[in-house]
């Protein structure tokens, strides 16, 4: 490897670009220099930050600048030119009563979906961590789920709630339950969360897991000796060092339920009648390209920008400063 | 405060492997046990299963009059310290030493009065506030001790406290430990593998070998009159130097050497003899035993040279200023040397008994 510094460099490409300076250190130092590397050319380190920062302008900042121009505008519906609207894109998406209960439902099912998956993943992997017999059994075949591409689990979940062969709804049916996902308006957010939920889970799983086997046995003996109570031992003494794995779930599952749960929805609602749930991400997708309206929908993925902005500034403001890292 | 009973206990691990067997102990109220031995011989095993942090599977243990095999390590009333401290990282001082005593419902003005008086006995009443996180190893083994202090428990049950400490502080501690454990009176049992840690601490030191007790006694008896080969060479440092040997009446043959004995000698025939470094003195030419020096250690107040008698090694101590030559000549006062059974291990007691009542040189480490 060229980073390290014990394989001296003379001439060549790479000490030319900056790395003769560090792989002439004396022997001694070489063990600190190993994880320091040093440049000596300015350029160099630009040089290999190039590819990401060009994948986060691209991809990124540029369709953010382009979605956030063209929200001011409105477009003709056949690409023929456009108008500045200045905020009425805003203003019309802001006080539709349709966007406010999309958001509404945005807001419930992304709070649903992250507690339920987050408290089932956290219960499932106090209980692997217990067991002594089996357990790795027990928590392979837990973990094996994660490893099945969404899509294919997606639409696993999906055909539990098929109209004519989900077992679900037949077994809903007996409790008098006539299930209609798709034309019924609970009945579809009630197997959307189902689904989402039950995704999530094992991504949750490993990360509570691995969380709670980071807990230093000897900190749980000290507390078996001073508690009895198993329960307020969890809650006082395991919980809080798993705090900051709990956060870092809390970011990627509130994301995953605003966002990566797109393909769910569309599997669950496209091509069925209107009046079905859908979340403020999906709007935006059937706005822009269902609908058309670009403007519309650009000016709606900006509100989305902004509130994602305001719940990232409020997780690490308010949540993280809870948190205890070791 | 309560004695501890441990009758008859053994430990057997799922897949039928032994750890500890039959181990009787008798701990008397407020007494300072220490278990020593090799790694592995079971010494924390022994006090885990006293604590319930592992289960009995052999045997009885009663702290006071309270059988407590199937009692919850909280019912216990015992404290224990841990070797990595085990302090509740997202707590601080005050917040750790107060958890045992909360979860028992102990009153907030008892409470407080306790974690106070506790601190200020530590001197850690200005880190209170502090994570453990932010305190060096030597105070958080204070607040470790202060955890259990606070508890006022029957028992408490140190796992090599202060391994995990540098050399230094570990002295330091060692003589706090002992001061604490004298004013409160509390019945303790102290797991440890360092022999002069054990030495320095115990009214009664427990050795241990192979889930097995080697010897139960004060720490100068098991220095005098070790009870087996594995104590002789565990305890004392130097370690005591262990020579076969071949008994002829009243005559000890060491390789080409005769020792002549003086009625000490306990049976004839092969057996394993002991001498301590310290009490082997170099004589003049041709007067004991020859030995052939092969490196010396310098400690300082003392030097220890290392070589050959024979064909055994025996290493002897010798004061620091003295003169060491390629070839010395050794001899040994008959009342000091230990007779070991050449098969089993086990002493051989001498027949005329003037041990240990010689005065002795303190352990030397």
């Amino acid at each position: 490897m060229a980073y390290t510094t014990s394989q001296p460099q003379p001439g060549g490409f790479l000490s030319r670009l900056g790395f003769g300076g560090a792989a002439r250190k004396k022997p001694a130092a070489a063990a600190e220099e190993m994880k320091r590397v040093q440049f000596t050319s300015p350029v160099l380190p630009y040089l290999f930050l190039f590819p990401q920062l060009a994948v986060i302008f691209i991809f990124f900042y540029w369709p953010s600048v382009q979605a956030l121009s063209s929200s001011f505008y409105i477009e003709d519906p056949f690409g023929f030119g456009s108008t500045f609207v200045g905020m009425s894109n805003y203003t019309d998406a802001l006080f539709s009563a349709e966007y406010q209960s999309i958001a509404l439902f945005t807001a419930a099912f992304t709070i649903i979906v992250t507690f339920l998956s987050l408290s089932i993943g956290l219960l499932l992997a106090v209980k692997a961590d217990r067991i002594i017999k089996g357990s790795s059994t027990y928590k392979t075949l837990l973990i094996a789920v994660y490893a099945i591409a969404a899509p294919v689990s997606g639409l696993i979940g999906m055909m539990f709630f098929d109209q004519h062969i989900g077992p679900f709804v037949k077994m809903m049916s007996y409790l008098g339950w006539n299930m209609q996902v798709g034309l019924n308006y609970y009945d579809t957010a009630f197997a959307m969360i189902v689904v989402a939920v039950w995704k999530q889970i094992p991504y949750n799983f490993i990360f509570f897991l691995s969380g709670l086997q980071n807990v230093p046995v000897s900190v749980r003996e000290a507390a078996m000796i001073d508690c009895r109570s198993g329960f307020r031992r969890f809650w006082t003494v395991v919980l809080p060092l798993l705090a900051p794995t709990a956060f870092f779930l809390l970011t990627i599952n509130v994301t995953y339920s605003l966002f990566d749960t797109f393909g769910l929805i569309d599997v669950m609602v496209k091509d069925k009648p209107a009046n079905n749930p859908i979340t403020l991400v999906y709007k935006v997708y059937n706005d822009g390209f269902r609908g058309n309206d670009l403007g519309g929908s650009s000016a709606q993925s900006v509100i989305l920008m902004i509130v994602v902005f305001v719940l990232t500034i409020f997780q690490f403001r308010y949540i993280e400063r809870r948190v205890h890292y070791n | 405060m309560a004695a501890i009973d441990i009758s008859s206990v053994g430990k057997i691990y799922n897949g039928g492997v032994r750890a500890v067997s039959d181990i009787n102990l008798d701990i008397k109220d407020g007494e300072f046990i220490v278990l020593v031995g090799p790694s592995g011989c079971g010494k924390s095993t022994l006090l885990r299963m006293v604590a319930g942090l592992e289960a009995i599977s052999e045997g009885t243990v009663k702290i006071g009059d309270r059988v407590v095999n199937e009692v919850e390590p909280a019912d216990r009333d015992i404290a224990m310290v841990f070797q990595n401290y085990a302090l509740y990282p997202h707590m601080s001082v005050r917040q750790n030493l107060e958890y045992g005593l909360k979860n028992r419902r102990t009153p907030k003005a008892e409470i407080d009065a306790r974690v106070n008086e506790a601190a200020r006995m530590l001197e850690i009443t200005q880190y209170l506030d502090r994570k453990p996180r932010a305190l060096s190893g030597g105070q958080r083994q204070r607040v470790a001790m202060g955890r259990a202090i606070v508890r006022k428990p029957a028992a408490f049950l140190f796992d090599e406290p202060l391994s995990n400490l540098d050399a230094k502080l570990r002295v330091s501690m060692r003589g706090e430990i002992k001061r604490l454990q004298r004013r409160l009176g509390t019945t303790s049992i102290y797991v440890t593998h360092d022999q002069l840690e054990a030495m320095t601490l115990a009214d009664r030191l427990v050795v241990l070998n192979g889930g097995q007790i080697e010897q139960v006694g004060s720490p100068l008896d098991v220095y005098h009159t070790p009870a087996s080969t594995f104590v002789a060479g565990f305890i004392g440092s130097p370690a005591m130097n262990l020579v076969k040997a071949e008994l002829q009446g009243d005559k000890l043959a060491i390789g080409p050497s005769l020792i002549s004995l003086d009625g000490y000698a306990p049976t004839s025939g092969a057996v394993t003899v002991g001498l301590r470094a310290e009490d082997l003195r170099v004589v003049s030419a041709n007067e004991g035993m020859p030995f052939i020096v092969e490196y010396v250690e310098e400690l300082g107040s003392q030097r220890l040279a290392h070589g050959l008698v024979g064909d055994q090694a025996v290493t002897i101590a010798l004061s620091g200023e003295a003169e060491i030559t390629d070839t010395m000549w050794i001899a040994i006062d008959p009342s000091r040397l230990h007779f070991f059974d050449a098969g089993t291990g086990k002493r051989l007691e001498a027949r005329a008994t003037v041990t240990a009542t010689a005065p002795v040189p303190e352990p030397v480490g």
